[in-house]
């Protein structure tokens, strides 16, 4: 089996987010970046095929050469070979595109995406990926088994779990659940020392169009202060709930 | 003890100068240590018990002769990458950061550059995993800053040599499997040998009641007419620069991880400075505070560089003996003194096991004496800028 895991570099969760250019564009100044973690969980369960199954894991990226530490790092955990398409992920449409080549080219069985980045939230280039290539689709996949080209999927769904089965080629949209946090791995001395034998390929991007835009970020207002209403007085209480906070 | 929030302070943008993979083994080292060293280290040192478990653990990110080539199972990294290790390490407990300094400098690095090749393959490969875990003997109970005047010695009795001596202050003495033994010949002349536990006549009783580096175990090593083999016998080099050589790159280690234990109270003393309110405000809006913690990350910032520029050195083999032993005195003393500002900053909680202060500002007391005293590292320096000195 020949497994695919896109690769979102996006900001580790503790960064200070602020935006430039009349708020259109994220300020990447002193901001860790790290693995989507929604990624990492599919990376993780990549490796789980390749040590059980045999399975060859690689990982692909849209990005600019800053991505690298993070494609590194992804070969360091124990993917086989990196994938960077040349250029700014400008949305979901247009990386969904590029992947959709890397996929074509590469002869894949299986390709896990993470449900979302955690940086822009768009959850569009797993369902675009899968639509463009043609492949069955699992969407908010929380259990991938394989077995020969027979694929069993657990999905969350509202209120409870749905069981399916499918079969490959098979792109998943994952995340917590196909392995939990304390299954993500540190890399070892071992793969930090194999990674930087192993390929990381650039390749450039296809003729290919974005569907969208930023046009404006904006941060949520900044907490305000509490205000402490004596005990005794629940009229003062009720007042400022209904008329100022306007929450009952 | 409160969950693990550490941020590590930058303030120089020192990450710019580092490479990608001196970044990665830096963040694999970090993130081991906030999983498998903060939540423990602070019941290990309350009962004063080294925790075994992490041997593994340390082997993985590195921590075990990452600068030794891979051809005897080291990780062939360069000096920044084993600073950056040992800054990591020292951020989760000094007495942790020990242990690795120990086997990486003081048993594997003299086998490495004064063993046989025999040698070599016999003891590296296993040292890296943490198969075997080493210690050193250096210091005596009547000379630790004076360690030419040695007592333990060695003699020729025909097929092995008999070993007599004590050894003091040995980290992982109680628990490991060889130690590197620095005796005097018949000549005088101080020569290395390695000695293995269960040889007869050998023990290596526990330190209790330390105030300081409670979860590494400490002890002596006693030999009592100990046979040793000759092929045991390390042949690379003699005299007391032999293990004052082992000793450069400890303090060298050093120098990195006292980084790590001050950020860590730098870092923790912030966070709670911002939250800690008194007055009607967070008690980091008081000027007093303020003044703390903007000396605490000028230091640390001055230290972060002083070892960077000490690692670039190194890794062009030109850093002194005497350049070592400024970085690992400035930034021992600097990370004690931050320590305890720190403490001040958390008042009576930081008296508590809940934060970590305490437990690096008591650990420190101990790093600022072993690998040569904070006093005998300023007259290297008297001593090399003079020409004069000044030790008897």
């Amino acid at each position: 089996m020949k497994i695919l895991v896109c690769i979102s570099n996006v900001p580790d969760t503790t960064s200070k987010i602020n935006f430039t250019d009349g708020d259109t564009k994220f300020d990447a100044n002193g901001v860790q970046f790290v693995i989507n973690p929604n990624d990492e969980f599919g990376l993780t369960r990549a490796m789980w095929f390749k040590e059980k199954q045999g399975a060859t894991v690689h990982v692909a990226t849209v990005g600019e050469t800053t991505v690298e530490p993070t494609m590194r790092k992804a070969l360091a955990i124990g993917a086989d070979e990196a994938i960077r398409v040349n250029s700014v992920p400008t949305d979901g449409y247009f990386v969904a595109q590029q992947l959709a080549e890397v996929v074509k080219n590469g002869g894949y069985d299986l390709v896990i995406a993470g449900r979302e980045s955690i940086d822009y939230n768009g959850g569009m280039v797993p369902g675009i990926l899968a639509t463009l290539l043609g492949m069955n689709f699992v969407n908010t996949c929380t259990n991938l088994e394989v077995d020969g080209t027979n694929a069993t999927a657990i999905r969350e769904i509202d209120g409870g779990k749905e069981k399916i089965a499918t079969t490959l080629p098979l792109v998943i949209a994952g995340q917590k659940g196909l392995v939990e946090e304390s299954d993500l791995r540190i890399p070892n001395m071992r793969g930090i020392m194999m990674a930087r034998k192993k390929a990381l390929n650039v390749i450039e991007p296809i003729e290919a169009t974005k569907a969208t835009e930023d046009t404006k970020f904006e941060k949520p207002a900044p907490k305000g202060a509490v205000r402490l209403i004596d005990a005794e007085n629940i009229d003062e209480l009720i007042e400022l709930l209904h008329n100022e906070a306007k929450v009952i | 003890m409160k969950p693990d929030l550490f941020e590590a302070p930058d303030y120089y943008n020192l990450d710019d100068l580092f490479s990608e993979e001196h970044k990665l083994v830096r963040d694999a080292a970090r993130q081991w240590v906030k999983r498998d060293i903060s939540p423990i280290i602070e019941s290990y040192a309350q009962k004063a018990e080294f925790p075994k478990q992490i041997l593994g653990g340390l082997a993985e990110i590195g921590a075990f002769g990452p600068y030794i080539p891979e051809t005897y199972g080291g990780a062939g990294l360069d000096q920044i990458s084993y600073g950056l290790i040992m800054q990591e390490i020292e951020r989760g407990d000094s007495g942790v950061r020990s242990t690795a300094s120990v086997q990486s400098s003081l048993v594997m690095y003299p086998i490495y550059t004064y063993g046989s090749e025999e040698q070599r393959k016999k003891y590296l490969p296993k040292l890296a995993t943490g198969e075997l875990m080493g210690c050193f003997g250096l210091t005596e109970p009547n000379h630790g800053s004076n360690p030419s005047g040695m007592e333990t010695k060695f003699k020729d009795a025909g097929d092995h040599y008999l070993l007599n001596g004590a050894k003091l202050w040995i980290s992982n003495s109680p628990f490991a499997d060889i130690a590197v033994v620095w005796a005097k010949n018949e000549d005088g002349r101080i020569q290395g040998l390695i000695v293995e536990r269960g040889m007869d006549g050998f023990s290596t009783p526990e330190t209790h009641n330390k105030w300081s580096l409670r979860a590494s175990a400490t002890g002596e090593l006693i030999f009592d007419n100990v046979k040793v083999p000759k092929a045991n016998l390390l042949p690379g080099k003699s005299g007391l620069g032999a293990p004052l050589g082992c000793l450069d790159s400890a303090r060298y280690g050093i120098a990195w991880g006292a980084i790590g234990a001050a950020m860590d109270c730098y870092d923790t003393a912030l966070r709670y400075a911002k939250e800690r309110m008194q007055f009607g405000k967070p008690i980091a809006a008081f000027q007093l505070q303020q003044k703390k913690l903007a000396e605490m990350i000028t230091e640390i910032t001055k230290a972060q560089l002083l070892a960077f520029r000490l690692g670039q050195l190194k890794n062009e083999g030109k850093a002194t003996t005497q350049q070592i032993s400024m970085a690992k005195r400035n930034n021992v003393d600097m990370a004690l003194k931050i320590a305890r500002e720190a403490r001040q900053v958390l008042g009576a909680m930081g008296i508590t096991g809940d934060y970590s202060i305490m437990r690096h500002m008591m650990n420190l007391e101990s790093v600022i004496t072993y690998e040569g005293t904070h006093d005998i590292h300023l007259l290297i320096t008297g001593a090399d800028i003079t020409g004069i000195p000044a030790f008897t």
